[in-house]
C-alpha cells in the first residue's frame, strides 16, 4: 500500500509545526504585532538565522544527501543578495533622487533621473554609469527572477564543467573554494559595476514603503519562514523518493550507481543547481535584513562555515542542518555579542569575544571526532531510533553504512 | 671745479688705458661695464661672448665669480674685482689678471654686481665648457652630472669640445653618450641629428628614450583649409574617431573661438529656470519641460524673442566639426629628423618589450618560487597522505610568528634569520605531529571530515594568534644584505629577497628529494603512501610513518612562513591568503608527486604575472582570471599537469 509523503515522513510535519509555532510565538513578542517583548533588532537576527537555516537545508541536500562537499555555497548565497540588493538600492536612491530634484524649478527628465542614480550610487567607486549588469534593475520583477536565475546558471555551468570531467571528493571542494574565491576577488574590484569593496547598503528600507522597521523586520521575519517552510517540504519530497535514494546511491558509491545505469553526473548537476537557486533566495531574503552586502560575504571562509553548521548539525538529515545552523548562529551571537558572561581564571580572564572562535574551532574537531551524526544524534537518543550494532566506530551517515574495517580499506 | 674734476676724469681713463696693457680681462669688463651692471637675461649675451671670445685663463675665475655674485665694482674708478668677505663691512677685493689681493676696502665703497638667474644661467651655459675641461675630475663629473639633469643645445660644442682632452675613461664613456643625446635632440644639422639616433637605436636607457620623446611631441591643431606643405604633420584626425572624440575636437574650435561654446545640459535648464514666466517657460508649461525635446523647443523660442544667446546644440556639433581640419603636427619641423626619431624609438621600444619580458620572466620565477614553497608541505600532506590540512596556511603564519618572535630576542637580522628558520621548522613540526596524533589519523580514509576537522583547527589557531599578538601587521624585517634589487638595466631588475625565496625554493625542492629517494624514512613513506596494508606487513609502522610525513610537510610550511613573513606583513592572515593558491597549486600540478607541484606553481606563478601584464593595473582581475583558467583546464586534465599512473597512483 502507498503510504503519504508525510505519513512515511513525520519529521517534516513536526518541523512544520515547530516552525509555524516558532513564527507565531515571534510575532507575538515582537514590538510591531505583539507584546514588544522581543526587540526588532532581534527579530531581524531572528529572521537572518532562518535564512541561514534554509541554505543550511541546502546545503545538507547537496553534502549530506549527494556527498558533494560544496565549499562554494556562499557564493549563490551571496549573488542572491546582490540581485535583490541592486533592485532595493536602486529604487530607494531613486526615490532620494526624485524627491532632490522636484525642488528644481524644471521637472526633471528621465535622463537626469537615472543619471542621478548613476552618481548616487557608484560615486563611491569614482564613477556615475550603470554598468551592464544593472540593466534591469528597475524591474523588481525581472530582478527576482535573477535571484534564482543568476546563481543557477552559474551553478549550471560550473557543476557541468567539474562534473562531465569527474571531478570527484575533495578535488571538488577545492574547485568549488576557488569558484567562490574568484568570485569575492572579482567583487572586490571596483569597476566590477558592484561597487567593489563598499557592496550595497541601505538595503534595509524597502522603497515605498512607510511602515516602521519594526514592521518590515516581522514582514522578513515571515517572508523567512515561508521560504524555510517551502524549502524544506521540497528537499524532503525530494529525498523521500526515487530521486533521493538516487543521489544517496551516487554519495555512498558513485561508480556502482554508474554502472547500474544512472546518469550520475545529470542527477549530480540536478542537485547542485538547484540547492545554489535555493541558496540565492535564502540570501535574497538574509540581506535585506543585514542591510548591507559586500563581497567579503562570499568569501571562501563563510562557505566553509556553512559545511560546518550542516557537519555540527547532523548532516543527511534536514532537520539536523536546520538545527546546526539555528545553534550555532545563535550561539555564536551569543558569544560575540558580549552577553557570555567572562571566565576568570585568576591570572588570566577568558573573554568569549577573542576566545569563541578557539572554543568554535576546537568544538568542530571534537563533533567530527565524536559525534559524526552531529546534534541530530540526539534526536535518534529522544525517539530511540537505534543505529544497528555494526562494531566499531560510528562513522556518519555516509560511510556509516559499512562496518570500521571495511570503511578504512 | 668742474674743470678740475674733469681732468681728473680724463687723467684716470689714461691710467686705465695704460694697465689695460697688462690687465687684458679688467680691459674687456671695463668695454662693457654698463652692461654688466644692468644685467639683463636680454643684453648680456654680447658681453659674456665678449669675456669668453678674449681667451684669457681668467675666463673661468671671471665667470664663476660673476655667476656667485662675487664680482664687486669700486665705485671709486669703476674697476671689477672679485670679493671676498672679512666681516659684516670689509671685504677683501684680489684682481682678476694679477690674481693678487689689491687690499681690503669698505664694503660702502664697493658695489656688488648681482645678475638675475636668467643671468646666471647664461653665465653657467658659458662656464659649462670650462668645467667639462677643468682639471678636476670631481668638477668634470659635477658639470656633467648637472647637463645630464638639464640637458640642453647651448652645450653641446662645449661638450664636444671636452671629449678630445678627457682622460679619464669613466668619464669619457658617459660624455660620448651625452653628446650623442645631445646631438639627437639640439644639434642644428638634421643629418647628425638623425645619424646619432640611427646609432642609439636599440639603447634601452631611459635618457635616450626621455630624449626622442620630446621630439615625437605633437599636438592637436585645427586648420581652416588644406594643411601647409610646410607642417610636420604626424596624422590627420577625424572628428567622432577612437583618437579624437567628437566632444575633445569641440572644444578645440570653442576654445580658438572658431565656434560658440556648446550649451550644457544643466546650463539649458538654468537658463530656463531663469526664463519661468508665468508657468511657461517660452510659451511651453514648466510640467511639461521634463523631456530632452520639449526643452529644445522652448529654449529656442527664448533665443527667437532674444531673451538668450544662441548656443550651439549637440545636432550643430557636426555641421562646425566639417568646415574644420583637424591634425596632429609636430613642434619638429623636420619630417625626416620624426621619421628617424619614431624608427629608433620603435626599434628601443622592442628591446625594451624584450627586457620586459625578461623582467617578467623573472617576477613570475620568485612567484612561482613562493606559491612552491607555500605548497610543497601541501604536496606531502594532501599529496602524499591525501589528508586535506586546511590549517596548513595557519602553519605557516606560525612560522612567521616564530620569526617574529626570534627578532624580539636576537637584534641582529642575520643571526635572527638563521636562528628563526630551523627553530620555526622544529615549532611546526611539533604542532604538525601534535595534530596528526590527536585528530588526523582517526579520520584516513574520511577526507571530507578531516577537511572539516582542521578548518576547526584553523580557525582555533588564528583567533590564538590573534589573541595573543593582536590584529594589527607585525613586522619581520629581512637582513640588510637581502635589501635592494639586483639591476641589470633600466628595465630588468629584481630584488635580492625574490632571489634568495627562489634559492629557498630550490633547496626545499633537493631536501624533499633526498629525503624522499635517499633516506629510510622517504622509502617506507613511499611504501605506506602505496599499499599501507602491505607495508605495515613488511614490519614499517605506518603510524609513525604517517606522523613524520605530517610534520615534515608542516615544519616545510613553518619555513615558508618565515621566508613569506620577510615581504609581507606578518598578520593572523598570513596564511589564509596562501592557503586556496597553495591548493590550486597542488591540484593544478598534480597530486602526489613533487614534481607536480613544482610544474603547479610555475604555471600558477607565471599565468598570474602574465595576466598582471595585460592589465597591470589591477591584480585582483588578474587573481579571478587565474582561477577560471583553473577551473577550464582542471577540465582538460583533472589528474593535475603530472598525473602519476600504475601502481604509484594507488587508486
Amino acid at each position: 500500500m502507498q503510504r503519504s509523503f508525510i505519513t512515511r515522513n513525520p519529521s517534516v510535519l513536526i518541523f512544520l509545526a515547530l516552525l509555524a509555532l516558532f513564527t507565531l510565538g515571534v510575532t507575538v513578542l515582537s514590538e510591531a504585532f505583539g507584546i514588544g517583548l522581543i526587540s526588532t533588532s532581534y527579530v531581524k537576527v531572528l529572521g537572518k538565522t532562518l535564512c541561514l537555516a534554509l541554505v543550511a537545508v541546502a546545503m545538507d541536500l547537496v553534502w549530506g544527501y549527494c556527498g558533494i562537499l560544496s565549499l562554494g555555497h556562499f557564493a549563490f548565497f551571496g549573488l542572491g543578495g546582490y540581485m535583490i540588493g541592486m533592485w532595493l538600492m536602486y529604487e530607494r536612491t531613486r526615490d532620494i533622487v526624485v524627491g532632490a530634484l522636484a525642488e528644481a524649478p524644471i521637472p526633471p527628465t528621465e535622463q537626469e533621473i537615472v543619471d542621478g542614480i548613476g552618481t548616487q550610487i557608484f560615486g563611491v567607486v569614482g564613477s556615475n554609469e550603470f554598468p551592464l549588469i544593472w540593466s534591469f534593475a528597475d524591474s523588481l520583477t525581472l530582478q527576482l527572477a535573477l535571484v534564482v536565475v543568476v546563481p543557477g546558471t552559474l551553478a549550471l555551468i560550473f557543476g557541468w564543467l567539474a562534473f562531465r570531467s569527474r571531478v570527484n571528493d575533495v578535488y571538488l571542494s577545492i574547485l568549488t573554494q576557488a569558484m567562490t574565491l574568484a568570485l569575492a576577488l572579482y567583487l572586490f574590484q571596483n569597476d566590477s559595476g558592484l561597487r567593489g569593496n563598499n557592496g550595497l547598503s541601505g538595503l534595509q528600507n524597502l522603497p515605498g514603503v512607510e511602515q516602521p522597521q519594526s514592521h518590515v523586520s516581522m514582514w522578513f521575519l515571515w517572508a523567512s519562514a515561508l521560504a524555510l517552510g517551502l524549502g524544506y517540504l521540497l528537499s524532503a519530497w525530494i529525498v523521500a523518493g526515487k530521486f533521493g535514494s538516487v543521489i544517496r546511491g551516487i554519495r555512498d558509491n558513485e561508480a556502482r550507481v554508474r554502472f547500474l545505469g544512472y546518469s550520475v553526473e545529470t542527477y549530480k548537476l540536478t542537485v547542485f543547481t538547484l540547492t545554489a537557486c535555493i541558496a540565492g533566495i535564502a540570501g535574497a531574503l538574509y540581506y535585506p535584513q543585514a542591510g548591507i552586502i559586500n563581497p567579503a560575504e562570499v568569501a571562501p571562509i563563510t562557505s566553509i562555515y556553512l559545511a560546518a553548521w550542516v557537519a555540527i548539525g547532523g548532516r543527511g538529515r534536514l532537520y539536523g542542518a536546520v538545527l546546526g545552523a539555528v545553534f550555532v548562529s545563535l550561539v555564536s551571537s551569543w558569544f560575540t555579542g558580549g552577553k557570555a558572561p567572562d571566565i576568570p581564571l585568576g591570572i588570566y580572564t577568558v573573554q568569549w569575544v577573542d576566545w569563541w572562535l578557539v572554543l568554535l574551532g576546537l568544538s568542530f574537531v571534537a563533533v567530527t571526532l565524536f559525534a559524526p551524526k552531529g546534534l541530530g544524534g540526539l534526536v535518534d537518543l529522544w525517539v530511540e531510533r537505534r543505529s544497528p550494532n555494526r562494531h566499531g566506530a560510528d562513522l556518519g551517515p555516509d560511510l556509516g553504512s559499512l562496518r570500521e574495517k571495511e570503511a578504512s580499506q | 671745479m668742474m674743470r678740475i674734476l674733469l681732468a681728473a676724469l680724463l687723467l684716470l681713463a689714461a691710467v686705465c688705458r695704460v694697465q689695460a696693457q697688462d690687465t687684458p680681462m679688467q680691459a674687456v669688463l671695463q668695454d662693457n661695464a654698463d652692461l654688466m651692471v644692468k644685467s639683463s637675461r636680454q643684453t648680456i649675451g654680447p658681453v659674456i661672448d665678449a669675456v669668453v671670445a678674449s681667451g684669457l685663463p681668467q675666463v673661468q675665475d671671471v665667470l664663476q665669480a660673476w655667476q656667485a655674485k662675487e664680482m664687486w665694482q669700486r665705485k671709486a674708478d669703476g674697476l671689477f674685482f672679485h670679493g671676498e668677505k672679512l666681516d659684516a663691512k670689509t671685504y677683501r677685493l684680489t684682481d682678476f689678471d694679477s690674481g693678487l689681493p689689491v687690499g681690503e676696502f669698505a664694503k660702502g665703497d664697493l658695489r656688488q654686481l648681482k645678475p638675475n638667474s636668467g643671468v646666471r644661467a647664461l653665465i653657467g651655459v658659458a662656464l659649462v665648457k670650462f668645467q667639462l675641461s677643468d682639471p678636476d675630475p670631481t668638477k668634470r663629473r659635477d658639470a656633467l652630472v648637472s647637463l645630464e639633469r638639464d640637458p640642453n643645445g647651448a652645450a653641446l660644442e662645449a661638450l664636444r669640445a671636452s671629449i678630445a682632452g678627457e682622460t679619464d675613461p669613466a668619464l669619457l664613456a658617459r660624455k660620448q653618450r651625452l653628446e650623442r643625446l645631445l646631438t639627437m635632440g639640439y644639434d642644428t644639422d638634421p643629418a647628425a641629428r638623425i645619424a646619432a639616433m640611427e646609432e642609439m637605436a636599440g639603447d634601452t636607457g631611459l635618457d635616450v628614450r626621455a630624449t626622442l620623446n620630446p621630439i615625437l611631441q605633437a599636438r592637436l591643431q585645427v586648420f581652416d583649409g588644406e594643411i601647409p606643405e610646410a607642417m610636420n604633420v604626424l596624422s590627420r584626425l577625424e572628428p567622432g574617431s577612437d583618437t579624437l572624440p567628437v566632444t575633445v575636437a569641440y572644444d578645440l574650435l570653442v576654445e580658438q573661438s572658431k565656434a560658440p561654446a556648446l550649451i550644457s545640459h544643466d546650463d539649458m535648464r538654468n537658463i530656463l529656470a531663469e526664463n519661468i514666466d508665468g508657468g511657461r517657460v517660452g510659451g511651453i508649461p514648466v510640467a511639461k519641460l521634463d523631456t530632452d525635446p520639449a526643452r529644445r523647443q522652448a529654449f529656442a523660442t527664448l533665443v527667437e524673442q532674444g531673451l538668450t544667446e544662441a548656443a550651439t546644440t549637440e545636432d550643430e556639433i557636426e555641421s562646425y566639426l566639417s568646415d574644420y581640419i583637424f591634425a596632429e603636427v609636430y613642434a619638429e619641423p623636420s619630417r625626416a629628423v620624426t621619421d628617424a626619431a619614431a624608427m629608433a624609438l620603435e626599434s628601443i621600444s622592442t628591446r625594451v618589450g624584450i627586457g620586459q619580458a625578461v623582467d617578467l620572466t623573472l617576477d613570475a620565477l620568485s612567484l612561482a618560487s613562493i606559491y612552491f614553497l607555500a605548497a610543497i608541505g601541501l604536496a606531502i600532506t594532501f599529496g602524499v597522505m591525501r589528508v586535506i590540512n586546511m590549517a596548513h596556511g595557519e602553519f605557516i603564519m606560525m612560522g612567521a610568528y616564530t620569526g617574529y618572535v626570534v627578532q624580539q630576542w636576537v637584534p641582529n637580522h642575520t643571526a635572527s634569520i638563521i636562528v628563526a628558520i630551523p627553530l620555526a621548522f622544529t615549532v611546526t613540526f611539533a604542532a604538525g605531529v601534535a595534530m596528526e596524533r590527536l585528530v588526523i589519523r582517526w579520520l584516513y580514509n574520511r577526507p571530507l571530515e578531516s577537511l572539516l576537522a582542521t578548518f576547526g583547527i584553523s580557525i582555533a589557531l588564528q583567533q590564538l594568534a590573534k589573541n595573543i599578538f593582536g590584529t594589527q601587521a607585525r613586522p619581520l624585517t629581512a637582513p640588510s644584505w637581502l635589501d635592494g634589487a639586483w639591476v641589470l638595466n633600466d628595465v630588468v631588475a629584481i630584488s635580492y629577497i625574490r632571489i634568495a625565496i627562489f634559492v629557498l625554493a630550490l633547496f626545499f625542492l633537493g631536501v624533499f628529494l633526498f629525503i624522499m629517494r635517499r633516506t629510510r624514512l622517504g622509502l617506507e613513506t613511499r611504501a605506506v603512501t602505496q599499499n599501507p596494508g602491505m607495508a605495515a606487513s613488511m614490519g614499517i609502522n605506518p603510524g609513525r610513518v604517517n606522523m613524520l610525513t605530517f610534520g615534515l610537510g608542516s615544519g616545510i610550511a613553518g619555513v615558508a612562513g618565515v621566508a613569506i613573513g620577510l615581504f609581507a606583513k606578518v598578520t593572523s592572515e598570513l596564511g589564509s591568503d596562501y592557503i586556496v593558491q597553495s591548493f590550486m597549486t597542488v591540484v593544478v600540478g598534480g597530486v602526489g608527486n613533487i614534481w607536480g607541484a613544482l610544474a603547479g606553481a610555475t604555471m600558477i606563478g607565471f599565468m598570474q604575472k602574465g595576466i598582471e601584464w595585460f592589465n597591470p593595473s589591477n591584480t585582483l582581475a588578474a587573481q579571478t582570471f587565474m582561477i577560471v583558467f583553473i577551473i577550464i583546464f582542471i577540465q582538460f586534465r583533472p589528474r593535475g599537469i603530472v598525473a602519476l599512473r600504475g601502481r604509484a597512483a594507488g587508486d
